[in-house]
């Protein structure tokens, strides 16, 4: 995978799907092609089946929340092409309420590895054959990766003398979890840095 | 004929032949399995979610516990992803180090999965066998790192600490005898009828559909692919390094023990050769910004102890930018998606773990076999549960 091989791929990429790619960029001698949510089916079908680029391999399907940004997710499908010996990302940002194709048609993998976004994210797939929980107890509720979820979780299990069975209760933690702030005090006071930043701005 | 109705049967999670907490719903026809539907997820611990809240430095120990009998592969993928986004230098005997733990990693989890696939389809003297090698190379793993298992060894920019000389002499002499203990358990299985009539044609899968279900590692080289990342993308110090790739050709459960067997005195030649090339300098990178200072010089130098201090408290930052590294772990293709966002924590830490495809394959790989074959299928899959629930 040398840089001169995905500046080629880049090249094709670009000229063979044009309308569909908004964005692509070789970072870290990875290519990432970003494209529109509902064109995903088209471009994933293309890039396997086309005789030049064979991505015959779906490594994985990432989730990303960005609780601050305009569109709030972001999925990053993973393709590997053993004949080309080549790895490709492929973005696509959207927001909660659009409709997302599964991908199961072209690679029976992407079943559990949907099924995992929609655990852990709450992204749901449209024309996925068994979109169910996977890794999250039965009946449960959230979605854990979710960055507005807390690490703590909300229930905590434990085996009740007094009912002979497993209970679910609220988590009671003696000490809360601690999220510490390391910005250095010598690093610059918040209304200096401002101030820096002003006079940046009016030099430019 | 008289109808019959399918009956469902509930495989685990409790069972011995699971490999862990495994929950397998089987639809049965008399005794074979019409549909199989793995219920996972009962040993996830949360790893991403604790990740994102902890700095690089802690978050590696839980890399060790998803695929724990192999932890030094895993952290080798976390390891190599914050040094893509810090870009880097891993010095040269640190990279050697680390491929003679990588490979140890190999041989332990591949004894375990044959011998424990012996196990399951009814041959319990492999494992008895087995069992002593992997506890010698424990030893080594205690030797280095200060524990039998979870190591937490392998550092940003290095390892922990070097290794004594002792012990690269004692893992030289256990090279020497390890491929007697091979030949052994080959004695014992691989011309063994019984072993052969349930392994050989049980859970065959084709080149296509290997690629179809991502598989990887074993699961694609038993089916008569040759990939393997240690060659094809080369990580540390694997080009300069010769060894061959074992490679089947019926894609049945016989084939993948047998590429397994033949890994481990792969493995055995890759560790020999690093012993002998093992070059001198230093095992941790020489940037002061990532690698602690070492403990003498905290009580001579305020520079030293001002960084040790911002190191264990804040940690490192690491530049924004995503990168996906993969390692060939025992078990396939190990990978870290990583996100950074300029500070101390990783914005996200996506596990690609190979057992999660290959167990999910279960149904397409079991239908219209016997029930007895679910427990040889399952064992050749090398499945284990930490890393499949992460």
């Amino acid at each position: 995978m040398t840089y001169t091989d995905l500046k080629k791929l880049e090249k094709i990429v670009n000229s063979e799907l044009s309308s569909k790619i908004l964005a692509s960029k070789i970072l870290f001698n990875e290519l990432m092609i970003e494209i529109s949510i509902d064109k995903i089916t088209d471009v994933i079908q293309f890039l396997k089946s086309d005789d030049k680029l064979k991505f015959k391999q779906l490594i994985d399907i990432a989730a990303i929340d960005y609780p601050n940004k305009e569109k709030r997710f972001e999925l990053v499908y993973l393709l590997l092409s053993i004949e080309n010996n080549i790895r490709i990302k492929i973005s696509t940002k959207f927001e909660i309420d659009e409709k997302i194709q599964s991908i199961t048609k072209i690679f029976p993998s992407a079943n559990w590895m949907e099924r995992e976004v929609f655990d852990m994210y709450g992204v749901k797939f449209v024309n996925h054959p068994d979109l169910r929980r996977i890794l999250t107890d039965y009946n449960f509720k959230g979605h854990p990766l979710r960055k507005d979820f807390p690490l703590t979780g909300f229930n905590e299990v434990r085996y009740s003398e007094k009912e002979k069975k497993v209970i679910y209760e609220p988590v009671k933690l003696e000490q809360n979890y601690r999220n510490f702030d390391f910005n250095s005090p010598w690093e610059g006071t918040k209304y200096l840095k401002d101030i820096k930043e002003v006079k940046k701005n009016e030099e430019n | 004929m008289k109808k019959t109705k399918s009956m469902t049967l509930n495989f685990g999670p409790q069972h011995p032949a699971a490999h862990g907490v495994l929950r397998l719903i089987l639809e049965l026809q008399g005794e074979i399995v019409e549909k199989a539907d793995p219920h996972i997820g009962l040993l996830h611990r949360g790893t991403e979610k604790l990740i994102e809240n902890k700095t690089y430095t802690q978050a590696l120990p839980y890399f060790d516990r998803l695929d724990y009998v192999a932890p030094m592969n895993q952290e080798h993928a976390f390891a190599l992803a914050t040094e893509k986004l810090l870009n880097i230098e891993v010095p040269a005997r640190a990279r050697y180090i680390r491929v003679i733990f990588c490979e140890i990693g190999r041989i332990l989890s591949h004894i375990l999965n044959v011998t424990t696939q012996a196990l399951d389809v009814g041959a319990l003297t492999p494992s008895l066998w087995g069992f002593e090698e992997r506890e010698t190379l424990m030893t080594f793993y205690e030797r280095a790192s200060g524990s039998r298992l979870h190591a937490n060894y392998f550092r940003t920019g290095g390892v922990h600490k070097d290794l004594p000389t002792k012990l690269i002499e004692d893992i030289g002499k256990f090279c020497e005898s390890f491929p007697k203990i091979i030949d052994d358990l080959e004695d014992l299985l691989t011309e063994n009828r019984i072993f052969k009539q349930r392994n050989v044609e049980i859970g065959i899968v084709t080149k296509r559909e290997a690629l179809d279900h991502s598989f990887t590692g074993v699961m694609l080289r038993g089916s008569g692919i040759p990939w393997d990342l240690r060659k094809s993308q080369p990580y540390e110090c694997y080009q300069d390094l010769e060894f061959k790739i074992p490679v089947g050709q019926n894609g049945d459960c016989y084939d993948r023990y047998l590429c397994r067997i033949e890994e481990m005195r792969e493995s055995v030649k890759i560790i020999k050769q690093c012993i002998k090339n093992l070059p001198k300098g230093p095992v941790k990178s020489v940037d002061g910004k990532v690698t602690p200072p070492p403990r003498e010089d905290l009580k001579q130098s305020m520079e030293a102890l001002i960084h040790h201090f911002k190191l264990f408290t804040e940690g490192f930052r690491v530049p924004a930018g995503n990168v996906y590294t993969a390692v060939e772990a025992p078990k396939g293709e190990f990978g870290v998606y990583l996100i950074s966002d300029g500070s101390n924590r990783p914005y996200r830490c996506k596990i690609r773990a190979p057992g999660f495809s290959h167990l999910q394959a279960m149904d397409y790989l079991i239908k219209g076999h016997m029930l007895a074959d679910v427990p040889a299928v399952l064992g050749s899959l090398d499945i284990v549960f930490g890393e499949v629930d992460r």
